[in-house]
């Protein structure tokens, strides 16, 4: 609990979601939804031999941020890697139903989204996806409402699978060094199509390929921060206010980058080949070097947008 | 049944739908009472990628710029989302997002959207296609899944046989029409007996839901007993403090 | 999976006004623990839910030794366990009673 003194200094990826909520948000201004004396766990884990966690791994609430009164979810990474299981999905559902309901009349001025999941909890998978595809809809519902919601990556379960795909829905995307944003897990592409598709032991190459620089770079995240939960709040409240809004000409805008990007690096291997081809100086260091150098490469051409 | 015959049950008066790469399938067709609806749909158990996605997309996008309130229909014969290291390097998950959004933006422009699942759908495919329209319609031989069991039993530790049994008693992680069915993803079935066409324009017919109702729904076949009431209490408890 | 409790009772009341407090998480090596002033003055509990079986009178000492060393009159704690060792059951128990005692 050494982030007890100063909660926004303290390091993204070490917190838990409680200790990145109380650092995010200014101090003593959180007020916790459904909170863990309630006592909502999931009633599916004991017949796999599984104890719970008294909020089922997501604290929802709101507070303020700066100058913006926020709702927040944030996913404890750590409890069942950070996974969506029937109640966990279904508090974000309704923390993001609550928010269009409130918009404009009292309601949060954005949602932060505190991602850190390996996608859906295969003990309750059923029900999982199904809140996935429920937080989905009521994300763009949200979104549609004028109120923007945001995502923020940098723990140590990263946004997998369907939370991956929830990332890419929300209108703003921040991520850290040690995010990792994708659909199928390295293991699986390597169990499905060999160890020379993908060796899933080969760290550098999963950051090369699911992690946040090569995110940030070809457009798939809007902001790279250094790892305190402070950079996340900075970057948060200035994105809050230059969200893409939903509409017809935001995913034409969507289609026509998602295109282009195909066109240009589609034939690419690694990320290496990418940078090259977007004529960026020292393609293969751009894993290696510091956060300070990577945040002074202009991103190429294309990857900063409003087409979310 | 193959495509072919999906379609000719599903459009028996015309359709114009044709293949296009990447397992996509595009075009047009008439149901009765709504004159031309647009089709689209990735078959013949084509897992779904960054190529597939975004021309589904695409097509999705081009129905809603020509206006109207023409019905989509998608059709559904994937597998899971493409496993490969060049559609993850591209961002898989921004392109099966544009998709999810896409069928979402036509949805709220007023075209009623109606996946038809007659094979194989799981994860991120399942959620992209299928999971993204307002509606869900299960034919003979659709296998919907999160995942299959031996995978499932690998992750978990737990025994196939046990899996298997404990399947049997709740239909909160087993693959299939019946479980997805019980916890509200899939809202009909329709059997080899019926005439699909004819299910098809009653479906139509009906007004659509303002909001997500498959929690509800879930909560009534009693496949999903808690998700309905969590998410109720959560929002009761944002609304006391604004 | 286990589930027990232990009960004791001390001469003291648990300082400060909070109510409740939540602190670690349910993984392994580690625990959940959920405090609350539920109890008259001098008593206490500890509910423990654990995967890892056939530690109970370990936890049962762990736990005596705490009551005796924080005296945490009125406050029943609420414990997921993942598999934690008892210097860091103990440790947390104790992080837990700090929490309860600091002003809000």
């Amino acid at each position: 609990m050494s982030n007890l003194l100063q909660p926004h200094k303290a390091d993204w990826y070490e917190a838990s979601a409680r200790e990145r909520i109380a650092g995010l948000l200014d101090p003593t201004s959180f007020a916790e939804f459904l909170g863990p004396e309630q006592r909502a766990v999931s009633p599916h884990l004991a017949q796999f031999g599984l104890t719970g966690a008294f909020d089922d791994g997501i604290v929802v609430g709101r507070g303020s941020c700066g100058d913006h009164e926020v709702f927040v979810a944030a996913q404890e990474g750590q409890f069942l890697g950070g996974a969506f299981g029937e109640v966990h999905g279904a508090k974000l559902v309704g923390l993001l139903r609550a928010a269009r309901a409130g918009a404009g009349r009292g309601g949060p001025r954005a949602v932060l989204l505190l991602l850190d999941t390996g996608g859906v909890r295969l003990q309750e998978a059923n029900a999982g996806e199904l809140a996935i595809s429920e937080i989905i809809r009521a994300i763009i519902d949200v979104r549609t409402a004028g109120v923007p919601v945001l995502a923020l990556v940098g723990g140590r379960a990263g946004a997998f699978g369907g939370g991956g795909i929830i990332t890419a829905c929300c209108s703003r995307i921040v991520v850290s060094e040690h995010a990792r944003v994708s659909v199928s897990g390295p293991e699986v592409i390597e169990t499905n199509k060999g160890v020379e598709e993908f060796d899933a032991r080969d760290r550098a190459l999963v950051w090369r390929v699911c992690g946040a620089r090569t995110r940030y770079l070809t457009g798939g995240a809007d902001r790279y921060v250094k790892g305190s939960i402070e950079d996340f709040r900075e970057a948060a409240t200035s994105l809050i206010s230059h969200a893409p809004t939903f509409e017809l000409s935001t995913l034409k805008a969507e289609q026509q980058r998602l295109t282009e990007r195909l066109q240009h690096f589609g034939d690419c291997r690694d990320a290496p080949e990418i940078w090259r081809k977007a004529g960026l100086t020292q393609p293969d260091r751009i894993t290696d070097i510091t956060d300070d150098a990577f945040l002074a490469i202009q991103r190429p051409k294309g990857a900063d947008h409003d087409a979310r | 049944m193959t495509l072919d015959e999906i379609l000719a049950s599903l459009f028996p008066s015309s359709h114009r739908v044709e293949r296009g790469s990447s397992g996509t399938v595009h075009g047009t067709a008439k149901v009765e009472g709504q004159g031309d609806v647009t089709v689209v749909g990735i078959v013949e158990g084509t897992p779904l990628g960054i190529d597939g996605a975004i021309l589904l997309a695409g097509h999705v996008l081009a129905a809603v710029e020509a206006g109207g309130r023409a019905p989509i229909i998608v059709l559904v014969d994937t597998s899971s989302q493409n496993m490969a290291r060049r559609d993850e390097l591209m961002g898989l998950n921004e392109y099966l997002a544009h998709l999810a959004k896409s069928l979402a933006l036509a949805a709220q422009h007023g075209h009623p959207t109606v996946s038809v699942l007659f094979g194989h759908a799981a994860a991120g495919a399942f959620i992209a296609t299928a999971l993204s329209s307002e509606s869900l319609v299960a034919l003979p031989g659709a296998e919907p899944s999160v995942m299959d069991l031996p995978s499932i039993s690998r992750v978990t530790k737990l025994p196939l046989d046990q899996l298997k049994e404990l399947a049997k008693s709740t239909p909160i992680f087993a693959p299939g029409v019946e479980p997805l069915f019980a916890t509200g993803a899939v809202a009909e079935t329709w059997s080899v007996n019926e005439p699909f066409a004819q299910r098809l324009a009653a479906l139509l017919r009906q007004p659509v839901a303002t909001s997500d109702q498959r929690d509800r729904i879930g909560f009534e076949r009693k496949g999903r007993l808690l998700a309905q009431k969590v998410a109720e209490r959560v929002a009761i408890e944002a609304a006391a403090h604004v | 999976m286990e589930q027990f409790h232990v009960h004791g009772t001390t001469k003291r009341r648990a300082g400060g006004h909070r109510h409740q407090a939540i602190t670690g998480v349910n993984v392994s090596g580690n625990l959940e623990i959920l405090v609350e002033r539920a109890l008259p003055d001098n008593e206490c509990l500890v509910e423990v839910k654990t995967a890892v079986t056939g530690f109970r009178p370990i936890w049962e000492a762990v736990v005596q030794e705490f009551f005796v060393r924080s005296s945490p009159g009125g406050l029943r704690f609420s414990i997921n366990d993942g598999g934690a060792r008892p210097d860091t059951v103990t440790l947390r128990l104790m992080q837990s009673v700090q929490l309860m005692e600091n002003e809000r």
